[in-house]
């Protein structure tokens, strides 16, 4: 059996979402010969920490019942830099503007010799290379599906089941707020403003939502993918982008009369990297509802594949933190 | 019915009114001509291309005016749109004056606005249109979308395309 310490930084949805796969998958990851021991879990308010396995039900507990896991006031990054362990799962936040704590979490899990799985868009957007170079400098892995498109594989489907294959392009749908805001505006011929109240109540948009519907999200993933599946050095200044919120009823409306649906595209390809709303032929793969995902990606051999699944939600995005971690770990 | 024409002109002075005389003689209606000032045909005449309306049995006596006046027909054919594309476009629609811009594009005899579909909400509210488009081949619909593209970037309207289509 291979012990695999692992620290899991930020302890919102994502971070509990992972600690609840890692429970009810113990005996599953122990058939892989996979011992995942979490060794430090933190928020922004401290950690608890037990080189000997934390009891992670406990740490869901006290979370849910106090609002915080710490037991000591010690921060992520100290963990990271003073703890020995192998792997850091960093679930903090996302900051597009400075990279945020990720960014110093990460750099210092690398610098430190440690693998690093991540569900945090910001770092990738802002500092791709520098981490990629600081990961291989170290001889340390790094794996971040969840960062695009929640359970749905995207980067892992063209790194490993699609490899030697060339891609040529990848459109999708990568914000589940986005998707649902139109499919409901079209579903009760009601307006933008309407919906948009509408998700934020439910939960599924953000008090402030114009990280959403600006169509930022889904350029920061396009960033993402564009350097790890194209081998860009893109940013998010490369990116065009036109959000949703100018869309009304009618125009979605007149768009089904005619066969279409209007939906949030992000594209990217070598030559371009490219947010708007479109008309999407309501039979085409890409027309899925409610708050779905879904990217096609069209290769050089194997044409076009597309794949569909939950963008977000805190299980769903944990199993592609899940599916990394197996990654990493059982190739070696 | 709409036809294309390519004519091949002498390399004189007054050849064009020689081609463009026979049409309204047969009272044909002239769409559009493409003239190649630069260009020479291996003849050394000068190619032109121009897109008529006519009625069918006007056509043969069309061809032999031009003929006579000696213009060489080349090439007759119907005039067929075999793309077509769908747009939506979203803003303050009816004060851009989209009867203007419906016409720049019939206006480039390639390319025709075939459906217009409209809503106006309220005064002050965005309006919404959908815009068909059938052109001649792929390279006039880039054509076309480009006249949208322009009337969109100048009256900030949000130009929803296909997926797949760039403009
Ligand atoms: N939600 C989704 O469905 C989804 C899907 C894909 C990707 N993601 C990404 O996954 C990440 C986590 O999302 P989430 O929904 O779990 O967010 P969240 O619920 O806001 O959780 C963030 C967690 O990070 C903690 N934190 C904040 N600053 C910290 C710091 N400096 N050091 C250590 N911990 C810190 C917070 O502490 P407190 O609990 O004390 O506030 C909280 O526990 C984000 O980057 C997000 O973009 C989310």
């Amino acid at each position: 059996m291979k012990t695999i310490c692992t620290s899991i930084i930020g302890f919102g949805a994502i971070g509990q979402g992972v600690a609840e796969v890692l429970l009810s998958k113990k005996e599953y990851l122990e058939s892989l010969d996979l011992d995942v021991r979490v060794i430090a879990v933190v928020d922004s308010r401290g950690a608890t920490i037990d080189p000997a396995g934390v009891d992670l039900a406990a740490c869901l507990t006290r979370k849910r019942e106090t609002g915080t896991v710490a037991l000591e006031k010690i921060s992520g990054l100290e963990v990271i830099k003073t703890l020995d362990h192998e792997l850091v799962i960093e679930t903090t936040p996302t900051n597009i503007e400075t990279g945020g704590a990720g960014l110093l979490n990460m750099m210092a899990a690398f610098e430190t010799g440690k693998d690093v799985v991540t569900s945090n868009k910001g770092p990738l957007t802002l500092k791709y290379r520098e981490l990629q170079k600081a990961a291989k400098a170290s001889g340390s892995k790094f794996r971040f599906e969840a960062t695009v498109g929640g359970s749905m594989p995207v980067i892992n489907l063209v790194n490993e089941v699609l490899a030697g294959n060339e891609v040529r392009s990848i459109k999708g749908i990568l914000n589940g707020t986005c998707n649902y805001i139109l499919s409901r505006m079209l579903e009760e011929k009601a307006s933008y403003t309407d919906i948009l109240a509408e998700s934020m109540e439910l939960g599924i948009a953000e008090t402030d939502p114009s990280y959403d519907v600006e169509g930022i999200d889904t350029a920061c993933k396009l960033v993402i993918l564009a350097n790890a599946l194209f081998g860009l050095e893109a940013t998010y200044k490369d990116v065009e982008v036109t959000g949703i919120t100018k869309i009304t009823p009618d125009a979605l409306e007149m768009a089904r009369e005619n066969g279409y649906v209007i939906k949030l595209i992000g594209e990217v390809s070598r030559e371009r990297l490219l947010v708007a709303p479109r008309l999407v032929p309501i039979n085409h793969p890409l027309a899925v509802g409610g708050t779905l995902n879904v990217a096609s990606v069209e290769t050089e051999l194997a044409g076009e594949i597309t794949v569909t699944g939950k963008g977000a939600g805190p299980i769903e995005t944990a199993s592609a933190v899940l599916s990394d971690l197996i990654s990493i770990y059982r190739e070696c | 019915m709409r036809i294309s024409m390519d004519l091949e002109l002498k390399d004189v002075p007054g050849q064009m009114l020689l081609a463009l005389q026979p049409l309204s003689e047969c009272r044909a209606n002239l769409i559009t001509v493409v003239h190649h000032h630069q260009k020479r045909t291996p003849r050394n005449t000068m190619p032109v291309q121009l897109v008529l309306e006519t009625k069918p049995e006007n056509l043969e006596l069309l061809k032999a005016r031009l003929e006579a006046n000696g213009v060489r027909v080349v090439r007759v054919g119907e005039h067929r749109f075999r793309e077509s594309i769908s747009v939506v476009l979203i803003g303050h629609v009816i004060h851009t004056g989209i009867q203007d811009t419906i016409n720049r594009i019939d206006k480039t005899g390639f390319a025709e606005v075939v459906d217009l579909s409209l809503s106006m909400p309220g005064i002050e509210m965005p309006s919404s249109a959908l815009i068909k488009i059938d052109a001649v081949g792929k390279e006039e619909i880039q054509q076309a979308l480009a006249i949208l593209k322009d009337v969109s970037a100048k009256k900030d309207l949000l130009m929803v395309l296909p997926i797949g289509i760039q403009a």
